[in-house]
């Protein structure tokens, strides 16, 4: 099934980036090579296989629900673009 | 001695302990000769200061008798890592200006044994890349020139200015990530040895994410003893990362006798590609009887699924980029485009932030797990990463390790291609396939092209079991006798 410039468009907005009206032809064409590309995997019977989920051979450890400090509130909002008074600072969002 | 840029670890170490140079020259000379070979745009940030201060440092707990495995060693670091209070924005506009509050795991591991940060190196933007071109920060140039042809050559990717770095003596050794093979890849265009360990062997924690069930961090050195002690270092279990797996660290190095009777070697058939120069083959071939000859048992092997390797990686790598990289909102970290509204600054700061590269790999991610594909794509992914995994399994019935070229051409000028990210994609054709199945692999600098470029060829192991590989590499090394040296290492070429 080929990417249409209407896929793009909800690709897209899906993925949050902003595409140029302009851009979405040719973003098309790319996007078409590579799954034609990777299309070939469809040739392989996976009938009964199993999805690998983990690639090495692990039971997840489990770890004691208990608050630990990372690092001080201040020093993670000194990466913010725009904080105030210990919050991140964003676009209204509520009326 | 010879100068303090052309040792390896294991040599500067000796020269530290008989107290031929301090860890501060030892900093000094590497500081001397970054500052030469700016022009290769191995460093993206330089901590020249920071360097000499952990020398100062070293130098006094060397006098002490408390010298650690990696004491005053100057490393390079890539920027893929969390160094706390210091640049580490993954090569990427969109993480402008953050400094991590936290170190990761795998670098405090280096500082705790007594090493010293250069700085961050370059690389393909959030790891994505095959060539070091897709930096926010320019391209980095590979100290190797073809013969009588000056025209800059791509150093690989995407730990590009890691190798760079460490080719052009500039730095005694660096770290690298390698996600289908960001570490190997590099290494054989530079001439190094590069190893990509077990998945879970080292620690992810505080390493900028790109594909999580596939990304692992290694060394890049010039040495197979340097990769044996680097990853020394580096590995631990660390609870921090769910995936980190709880087996002890053996001491690689002890394991390097270069002994190899009786080594069971497979050769892949499915690694003979058509079209490929012959030059590789032949280097190949070569490898293959250095085994033989020294009494390695050669066994033919069959890996089927070896050509789905690629396209798997390309639906598995994206998903998990889309999923990984939606963090990047302007919110918390890095670069913002600013609008009244929120999806709209979001949607701004993301096209301005991301590379070309990353947007097209968000957008297959993003398409690939979106409703109605999900199981056509991602699903379908994920059972052939399951019979790319049972191939290997079923290898190591018969054989110890798996012997195979790193990549399929030697380093090529910047700019070639370019116009074809497939193109691109197949200069991990032979280092995608172990990183699905989470195995560990080394390259190994084997001999030169006809232009006289370094080629290297490729062992993969078994799970957990680098030592063994590292021995097989340990013994390559002896065999293939890589002296040459790049015409922009510092001191020129030999």
């Amino acid at each position: 099934m080929a990417i249409d410039k209407a896929t793009v468009l909800r690709i897209a907005k899906l993925a949050r980036i902003e595409v140029a009206d302009e851009a979405t032809d040719g973003l098309a064409d790319e996007l078409n090579a590579i799954m034609a590309w990777v299309e070939q995997l469809s040739e392989v019977d996976t009938e009964g296989v199993e999805p690998m989920t983990s690639v090495v051979d692990i039971t997840p450890p489990l770890r004691s629900d208990t608050v630990e400090a990372v690092a001080p509130r201040d020093d993670i909002l000194a990466n913010a673009p725009n904080a105030e008074d210990g919050f991140f600072v964003v676009p209204k969002v509520v009326e | 001695m010879s100068a303090l840029t052309d040792l390896t670890i294991a040599g500067a170490r000796a020269a530290l302990e008989k107290r031929e140079c301090s860890a501060r020259e030892l900093a000094e000379a590497h500081i001397a000769a970054a500052e030469a070979a700016r022009h290769l745009n191995a460093f993206v940030a330089e901590t020249f200061d920071l360097a000499l201060g952990q020398a100062d440092a070293s130098d006094k707990r060397l006098a002490a008798g408390e010298g650690g495995l990696l004491e005053g060693m100057p490393l390079a670091i890539k920027d893929l890592y969390c160094t706390k209070g210091v640049h580490s924005a993954a090569c990427s506009h969109i993480l402008d200006g953050f400094k991590p509050p936290y170190e990761s795991t795998v670098t405090a591991n280096l500082w705790r044994e007594g090493a010293v940060m250069l700085g961050k190196t370059n690389m393909d933007e959030f790891a994505m890349g095959s060539a070091n071109v897709t930096s926010y920060y320019g391209n980095v140039i590979n100290p190797w020139q073809r013969e009588g042809d000056n025209k800059p050559l791509v150093p690989g990717g995407s730990s590009g200015g890691s190798a760079a770095a460490v080719a052009a003596r500039i730095a005694l050794a660096a770290t690298g990530t390698d996600t289908g093979g960001s570490i190997r890849q590099p290494a054989a265009f530079c001439g190094l040895v590069g190893l990509k360990p077990t998945y879970g062997r080292c620690s992810r924690w505080g390493i900028i994410a790109f594909a999580s069930s596939l990304d692992q961090a290694g060394p890049l050195t010039r040495s197979v003893e340097d990769a044996a002690l680097m990853l020394q270092v580096m590995a631990s279990y660390d609870a921090k990362d769910s995936t980190s797996v709880d087996v002890p660290v053996p001491d690689y190095a002890a394991a390097l006798s270069g002994e190899v009777k009786g080594l069971r070697v497979g050769v892949p058939a499915e690694y003979r590609l058509d079209g490929m120069p012959e030059e590789i083959e032949a280097l190949w071939r070569q490898g293959i009887d250095w085994y033989r000859d020294a009494g390695a048992e050669i066994v033919d092997i069959s890996l089927p699924h070896t050509k789905y390797s690629l396209p798997t990686y390309y639906i598995v790598a994206p998903a998990e980029c889309s999923s990984n990289l939606a963090r990047y909102d302007g919110v918390r970290y890095g670069l913002r485009e600013e609008d009244s509204d929120l999806t709209q600054m979001y949607e701004r700061t993301r096209a301005k932030g991301f590379g070309a590269e990353v947007q097209r790999r968000i957008m297959i991610g993003t398409y690939v797990l979106s409703a109605g594909y999900y199981d056509a794509y991602y699903l379908k992914a994920q059972k052939l990463r399951t019979l790319i995994a049972r191939d290997f399994q079923q290898a190591w019935e018969k054989v110890d390790v798996v012997l195979t070229p790193t990549a399929p051409s030697a380093a090529f000028a910047i700019g070639e291609k370019m116009d074809d990210p497939i193109a691109m994609y197949l200069n991990d054709v032979f280092t995608v396939p172990a990183s699905m199945a989470g195995l560990p692999g080394i390259s190994v600098p084997a001999g030169l092209s006809a232009e006289g470029l370094p080629l290297g060829l490729q062992l993969i192991g078994q799970p957990f079991d680098e030592a063994r590989m590292l021995n097989a590499a340990r013994f390559m090394e002896i065999a293939a006798d890589f002296t040459a040296r790049p015409v922009g290492a510092s001191g020129g070429a030999a």
